[in-house]
């Protein structure tokens, strides 16, 4: 939707209600400001709405929906990508985390991690931190639990193929007790 | 000879039309219902905007980052690479008959509208089998395919897994530990993978029961499209079978699925309606198929439509037996001969609409004869 006084994308709403009539402004961040309607950027939601309420006539209602959000890094602001199906740069996955989730769920069967495939230097990552120490969990539980439980898979396959039965029948447990853990994450600690 | 070659300007992406595309070989378990297995893995340059916010310049760049690593990575004993903005429209209309390039990536516009025929992209594609084609700058950075004849996904994953693997060493990906690889459209997330299996179903069409199929492979969140993928129509009982979510579920999971269990079962129903045609309606069946054949061997004027129709009807006699002296490989290679394209490239020359027909149906006529008489011999 465009803005009601220039051709750019209105990212603000402002619906008032006066005396039954309801009035609706649409507008870019830019007129916004002009037209005195305050975003809400910093400050509390009660903050804002005593602002907002101030010099209005008493029995006004005001209902505001927040500017779209944008992804700091390409400018692409959710509205847009609700429009066009497509993200600009990974970090939109970051910026719109709160709201893909949802819609990831949905689109995936309600999944919302990621299992399978990870590159080599994100793994490589985890191991090697600066310090020498373990690196942060970039991974999540859910990864690794899934990335062990496929390596143990590929190592059982290849033991059967190569007729190594009493190898197999140890990593067979090993990748039982994996998908036991999975199952009860709590088992481990408590045995 | 081996390595990288260049191509543009009159290069082919094989050798003569006839040669190369693995699926058209006909050949591979259980080719008599799955002609072939491919693997698509939609992959991004970390770092870098996704096409639909690139700049022509960053298109450039990211074109020519991911052409040397393609080039100098030892995927296959030789890659062609083509830049398709600077092809002609003959090329992209046989890259795409050949499936190595998508109707979009032709067209170079995404789904969001932006783009267009002269924005950098290109394909890269090893000759001559075909087995591996990469297209740079499509809807994602880089969408890598391995195809193989026949029910064969482990082997096409295990071979671009490796190719994965090869670029990932000198390409930084997106990657998200939540989201896994990370793509454009969020629809492909996760793994990036997609898994799609070109399937013929003439008897399940034929007794009705192919709603059946549809419904379940839905309800398995399996996507069925056309001959050409997305958009495309089903021409000549050919569908593809995909899977639709790529977030959740790791690849080899869902490789043993399709492999193991999904496909064994779509083969089985279709393997047990031919069974059934013949058992019950062996005379329609047989009448049908000699139909279509007669058609094929007789007419003058001839659209893709109808043509690829016939031949399916034509590939269930072969598999049925119920003609034996045709080849299974030969009406493959027509089903891509046909296409406008091919059809030109055959001939020689491009051809108005109307001429096409006339022409298609010359080329037909005298390859049906030749493969049956060699069958017969």
């Amino acid at each position: 939707m465009n803005c009601d006084r220039c051709d750019n994308e209105a990212t603000v709403h402002e619906i008032t209600v006066v005396g039954g009539v309801q009035h609706e402004k649409h507008l870019c961040e830019q007129c916004a400001a002009e037209e005195g309607v305050v975003i809400g950027a910093g400050g509390s939601v009660t903050e804002l709405l005593g602002k907002l309420a101030e010099g209005l006539p008493p029995g006004t209602a005001i209902e505001i929906t927040h500017a779209s959000p944008k992804c700091p890094s390409c400018g692409l602001t959710f509205s847009k990508f609700r429009h066009s199906g497509l993200l600009g740069c990974a970090s939109c996955y970051s910026a719109f985390e709160d709201r893909l989730g949802p819609l990831l769920e949905r689109a995936h069967e309600g999944a919302a991690q990621h299992v399978g495939k990870v590159p080599k230097r994100a793994l490589a990552a985890t191991r090697l931190s600066p310090t020498g120490e373990s690196g942060p969990d970039i991974l999540g539980d859910a990864e690794q639990h899934a990335q062990r439980a496929q390596l143990l898979r590929k190592k059982l396959e290849e033991a059967v193929a190569a007729e190594q039965y009493e190898r197999a029948a140890k990593l067979r447990d090993e990748l039982n007790q994996l998908e036991t853990e999975k199952l009860s994450p709590g088992a481990e600690s408590a045995s | 000879m081996s390595g990288p070659t260049e191509s543009n300007g009159g290069a082919r992406p094989a050798s003569s039309p006839e040669e190369g595309a693995e699926w058209l070989r006909g050949k591979g378990k259980d080719a008599d219902v799955v002609l072939s297995s491919r693997v698509r893995l939609a992959r991004n340059l970390a770092g870098r905007p996704f096409m639909p916010r690139a700049s022509r310049d960053e298109r450039e760049e990211i074109l020519d980052s991911c052409r040397s690593v393609i080039l100098q990575s030892g995927l296959a004993q030789r890659m062609m690479w083509m830049a398709l903005h600077l092809a002609s429209k003959e090329e992209r209309t046989l890259l795409v008959e050949r499936h190595l390039i998508s109707q979009q990536h032709a067209r170079g516009r995404l789904s969001d509208g932006t783009g267009g025929l002269k924005e950098p992209r290109a394909v890269a594609a090893s000759v001559p089998d075909e087995r591996l084609s990469i297209m740079v700058n499509e809807e994602d950075h880089l969408r890598i395919q391995v195809i193989r004849a026949g029910l064969a996904f482990e082997e096409a994953y295990q071979a671009i897994d490796a190719v994965d693997d090869a670029l990932e060493q000198r390409l930084d990906f997106a990657f998200s530990p939540r989201f896994g690889y990370l793509t454009a459209c969020p629809t492909n997330v996760g793994t990036g993978a997609r898994l799609s299996a070109m399937l013929h179903l003439p008897a399940l069409k034929m007794t009705g029961e192919l709603e059946k199929v549809k419904r379940a492979a839905q309800d398995m969140s399996l996507a069925v499209r056309g001959f050409y993928g997305e958009g495309s129509e089903a021409a000549g009982d050919f569908y593809q079978l995909s899977n639709q979510t790529t977030l959740g579920k790791s690849e080899h999971v869902l490789m043993h699925e399709l492999e193991r269990e999904i496909l064994p079962q779509v083969i089985r129903y279709e393997r047990s309606a031919r069974a059934k045609l013949l058992d019950k309606r062996k005379n329609a069946l047989e009448d049908q198929v000699h139909r279509a054949i007669g058609l094929l061997t007789h007419a003058r004027l001839m659209s893709t439509e109808e043509a690829m129709h016939l031949l399916s009807q034509v590939r269930l006699g072969i598999v049925c037996e119920i003609l034996k002296g045709t080849d299974l490989a030969a009406v493959s290679r027509l089903m891509l001969l046909i296409q406008p394209g091919h059809l030109q490239q055959v001939i020689g020359q491009s051809l108005t609409q109307e001429q096409r027909r006339t022409a298609r149906a010359t080329l037909v006529r005298s390859r049906l004869k030749t493969s049956s008489r060699k069958g017969a011999g």
